[in-house]
């Protein structure tokens, strides 16, 4: 099987590209071909997930499946491609969702119809996020990172709701202009480092030697800002629930679930080891826009009569977690982000399929038209009441393993970040936690219980059919999985995330030495 | 003593000559029905030049020591530089003739003189790839400026054809006299014309004053030529009064031709003293892009607004240009992210202009509303379309990133306050771009087809130009190498 090493990781990025040219040759009525051949690209490039996962090395914390080819070789630009315990949990979720997607839209396809162009769109979205997830070349990252946007911009643009047209544009404008300014920050690392190149593993190694101080500084700035925007992190958020609320289900459920952890898995994979010092000086202020992102998410969600847009606060609201995880610089904390990004995609991705198919059967997301949906459609309301319960941190659930350990990890930030600034971090986190709960059984309580309003009393409402049965039951299953059993997921992660966070803390011991040794002095 | 020739060198100039007179004589001999033919000898001609060009670019690629064949003490050269670049022209000139022919054909037009002028212009931008002295560089210009004056004013009973031409003229006419007067400073300065000559002096020149003048006319001068702001505004009526077809050759070939002058008269001339050109041309390029972007934003005709995205890229392409003194490598990565810039470009406007001419065989008209639903009535065309507008605007995995890329690139290369403030200017250009762009794309996919609309017949030459473009910004956007490659071979040549 060692050819398939070799070719793993190519194959698991590039197969959607080959489905979505498969797909403009063949006829345009033949929408169940269409339909057969995005499934079986999307099948095959799981399959090639999980003969990775089977073929994986659990232990060595090291990347692996690499594949390091020449490329564009007059800037010094290689396609290098591997995966670690860090990007592989991502990698496979993303493979995964993209079926999901596709068994979905089987027979919903929204308006104006046309599953051909839909479809590519979505595998196209699929080559993006892989290959960004793949990656080990800053240029080769900044291509795929891009590449989601244009078929997240159709997708938004020509299947969305009555306003797709600005939240499309806000959308892409707000991304490119981060984009902008984390490719401005790449050439900088390439040019300022002491060896010149685009490699993200050897920059990983260099830690931002031969950089000054501020410049480094200056340089994170740039990439916390790209980064940023993608996650969102409050104040950059306001195209997320926009872009949520007019995107078509599976787009919201596409960007919930993994375009939103492009960004925190850059703040993961670049940020934070190759600048480790310029991390620990901004992280309190990372850490304190996660935990405002916390509250004010929370206190938004409270606002909302729309159940997408509520969803969509919630979602930076949880994003806040993951960044005050990934802000301590810890072993801990970063584990519980990678956790919590999972479980973030697993939840809220079946929240929005949920809302999709509430939206479907009622014609309306507006919670104060909605109720008693436990009455009409019991299935259907109580997988909207397990979701609420997984998103707003249950124990026994997916949701608990990305918040709890999160918290905790405040209490003792990495390097000499202050303690005090992130112990009242956690205890404001910890207030979020209890809003969640609020707006989430709210939320439940005003969609599910009850009796029907007057509009709808007569309405036939369908329960959960077969697709959705099809779509939901993998995702269901995971959140209650690495619910019970959250050690499958940290035993893939925490290998690689120890060997970074090991590598950073040294750093940031020695940056720190002389500046102790003149304390006591 | 005569002069040495060196016919292979000369080869693809020969060829086009040829081409040209043939062209002439066949308009002279055909009858009326017949003359469409004279296309076809057009456009076996410039692949017939391609020919010579690929012969001679053989040995850059099998042995790495590419000897430069120079005649006339060196003012016409053919290095990597000229070849690349001739190479680019040719092939940019075939798709234009693609371009043209059933424009032509179909349009009440006279057939022969058009193919004559548009070749003659080509023979000019093959010239300027070679020359190596300020009169050959004047003299290529020229041959450039001139036939596209007429070409421009080609649809003879629309008045505003008419004023493009006249408009084009008087500025052109300007434009060079001014820059003669530059470089006849130079001259007196220096005492040679040869750029050779120029460089060596300017290395220990005693005195800036007058060099300084020199070199801003010279350049003011160019920049009318590339329609760089302040001296854009010829550009947009003569863009929108012309044919299509002419004016997808005047925004791409013509224009790529003042700057293949500009290259080579800074870094084979003028390079010794950034002080003289590095001001001048860091202000046109910031102004270019931004007021390009700016007014493209308003614009509500397609080929208006493309004529000023034109001008924007152009100040993307000048850009790497304002800072090539203080880059590396004598500024070998502002070399190529110019040359990398102008092949990129080449496709992806070409192409759009491609798409233009194809929509407006149905629609007959230019206004960026007749685009609406063409998502709808022609998807093809539209994704097309599509994949053009976000290559201009720069959005992986579509050429267009790439050569952002490399300008980006070049300015953080050299680095400094100046530089750095243009790559910050260039960046919010990029995004402004993306409104224009974007605001098309928005046309053909978000709204509703016209009521009645239906998808344009499209005639295989324009099929066959809009796929090589097509072609050439997928796979230069997926494996950029390419072209990289060749900006690497062409920047080796002059910067060394």
């Amino acid at each position: 099987m060692n050819w398939f090493d070799d070719w793993a990781l190519p194959l698991g990025v590039f197969l959607p590209a080959v489905g979505m040219v498969l797909l403009f040759f063949i006829p345009k009525a033949n929408e169940t071909a269409h339909k057969v051949t995005a499934l079986l690209t999307t099948v095959a490039t799981f399959a090639v997930g999980v003969v990775i996962l089977c073929r994986f090395n659990y232990t060595s914390g090291r990347l692996q499946f690499t594949v390091n080819e020449q490329w564009i070789p007059v800037i010094h630009s290689r396609f290098h491609v591997a995966v670690d315990g860090i990007s592989l949990p991502l990698l496979v979720l993303s493979m995964f969702v993209c079926i999901l997607a596709v068994i979905y839209s089987w027979d919903h396809f929204p308006e104006p119809h046309n599953p051909r162009a839909f479809l590519a769109l979505i595998l196209l979205l699929e080559v993006g996020m892989n290959g960004t997830f793949a990656a080990q070349d800053l240029i080769l990252f900044f291509v795929f990172f891009e590449v989601v946007l244009l078929p997240m911009f159709f997708m938004i643009g020509v299947w969305g709701g009555p306003n797709r047209q600005y939240a499309s544009i806000k959308f892409f404008l707000f991304t490119l202009f981060g984009s902008a300014l984390m490719l401005v920050a790449f050439l900088a690392l390439y040019f300022l480092s002491k060896h010149p190149t685009f490699d993200m593993v050897r920059l990983a190694q260099m830690h931002g030697a031969g950089i000054a101080y501020g410049t480094q500084l200056l340089v994170f700035g740039g990439l916390f800002l790209g980064f940023a925007i993608k996650v969102p992190i409050w104040p950059f958020h306001t195209w997320l629930p926009d872009a949520h609320t007019e995107a078509p289900t599976v787009g919201s459920v596409l960007l919930a679930a993994i375009m939103l952890k492009l960004g925190t898995y850059g703040f993961v994979r670049i940020a934070i080891p190759f600048l480790p010092r310029a991390a620990q000086t901004w992280a309190p202020w990372i850490g304190l826009l996660a935990v405002i992102g916390i509250i004010y998410g929370s206190l938004c969600c409270l606002a909302q009569r729309d159940m997408k847009r509520l969803i969509a606060f919630s979602s930076v609201a949880h994003m806040g977690f993951v960044m005050l995880g990934i802000a301590t610089l810890t072993n801990f904390g970063i584990n519980a982000a990678i956790f919590g990004m999972v479980a973030h995609g697993l939840i809220t991705g079946m929240l929005f399929f949920v809302a999709g198919s509430i939206q479907e059967r009622y014609n309306t997301r507006e919670m104060s038209r909605l109720g008693g949906l436990l009455t009409q459609a019991p299935k259907l309301g109580w997988i909207l009441g397990f979701c609420a319960m997984a998103s707003l941190g249950l124990p026994g659930l997916a949701g608990f393993w990305g918040e709890f350990p999160a918290i905790l990890s405040a209490y003792a930030p990495a390097g000499n970040i202050s303690e005090v600034t992130f112990r009242v971090y956690m205890v404001v986190a910890a207030v979020g936690t209890v809003l969640a709960a609020g707006y989430l059984l709210w939320m439940f309580q005003k969609v599910a219980f009850g009796t029907p309003k007057d509009e709808f009393k007569d309405a036939h409402i369908h329960d959960v059919h077969g697709p959705e049965w099809i779509a939901w039951t993998p995702l269901l299953l995971l959140i209650v999985i690495f619910g019970i059993y959250p050690n499958f997921l940290f035993k893939i992660t925490d290998p690689a995330v120890t060997r970074e966070t090991r590598e950073v803390a040294v750093v940031l011991h020695i940056a720190n030495q002389p500046k102790t040794e003149a304390a006591t002095r | 003593m005569n002069p040495v020739v060196d016919y292979h060198a000369l080869a693809p100039e020969i060829v086009l000559t040829t081409t040209i007179v043939v062209v002439l004589i066949a308009d002279l001999l055909f009858p009326e029905r017949a003359r469409w033919q004279t296309s076809r000898i057009a456009s076996i001609g410039v692949l017939g030049a391609l020919i010579p060009v690929l012969t001679l670019a053989s040995g850059v690629f099998t042995d790495n020591h590419f000897v430069p064949r120079s005649m006339f003490g060196g003012a016409y050269v053919v290095d990597e530089y000229a070849l690349v670049l001739k190479g680019f022209f040719l092939i940019a000139t075939y798709i234009v003739l693609l371009l043209s022919i059933d424009e032509i054909k179909e349009g009440d037009y006279y057939q022969g003189e058009f193919w004559y002028l548009l070749l003659s212009s080509v023979l000019g931008m093959l010239i300027m790839c070679s020359a190596r002295d300020l009169i050959s560089i004047f003299v290529a210009l020229e041959l450039i400026s001139i036939p596209t004056f007429v070409l421009a004013g080609w649809k003879k009973h629309n008045s505003k054809s008419n004023e493009a031409a006249i408009k084009y003229y008087l500025i052109g006419v300007i434009s060079s006299a001014v820059m003669l007067y530059g470089m006849s400073l130079i001259y007196g300065l220096s005492g040679t014309t040869m750029l050779r000559g120029i460089f060596a002096y300017l290395e220990h020149a005693p005195d800036l004053g007058l060099i300084l003048v020199a070199c801003f006319l010279t350049l003011v001068g160019f920049a009318f030529k590339i329609s760089a702001v302040p001296f854009h505004f010829w550009a947009p009526d003569t863009y929108e009064g012309a044919p299509t077809p002419v004016t997808a050759f005047l925004s791409v070939a013509s224009k790529a031709g003042g700057f293949v002058a500009l290259l080579t008269i800074v870094f084979v001339g003028l390079y010794p003293q950034p002080d003289g050109w590095q001001p001048v041309l860091w202000f046109l390029a910031a102004a270019s892009m931004t007021v390009g972007n700016l007014t493209a934003l308003r614009q509500t005709n397609i080929v208006r607004m493309l004529a000023y995205s034109s001008i924007a890229q152009g100040g993307f392409i000048l850009a790497p240009l304002a800072v090539a003194g203080s880059g590396s490598n004598n500024g070998r990565d502002s070399f190529q992210a110019v040359v990398i810039y102008i092949l990129i470009y080449g496709a992806m406007n070409l192409g759009a202009f491609a798409v233009v001419i194809a929509v407006a065989r149905r629609t007959r008209s230019g206004a960026i509303s007749s685009y609406s639903g063409l998502g709808v009535t022609s998807p093809a065309l539209a994704v097309i379309m599509t994949m053009f507008l976000f290559s201009l605007a720069g959005v992986p995995p579509l050429a267009g990133w790439f050569a952002k890329f490399v300008m980006f690139r070049s300015l953080l290369d050299a680095g400094g306050a100046w530089a750095v403030t243009l790559a910050i200017i260039a960046a919010v250009n990029s995004v402004i771009a993306f409104f224009y762009y974007g605001a098309v794309a928005r046309r053909m996919w978000f709204d509703a087809p016209a009521e009645g609309a239906t998808a344009p017949r499209i005639p295989a030459a324009l099929n066959l130009s809009i796929g090589l473009c097509v072609v050439a910004v997928v796979v230069v956007g997926i494996y950029p190498q390419v072209f990289a490659h060749l900006g690497d071979v062409a920047a080796r040549s002059i910067t060394g």
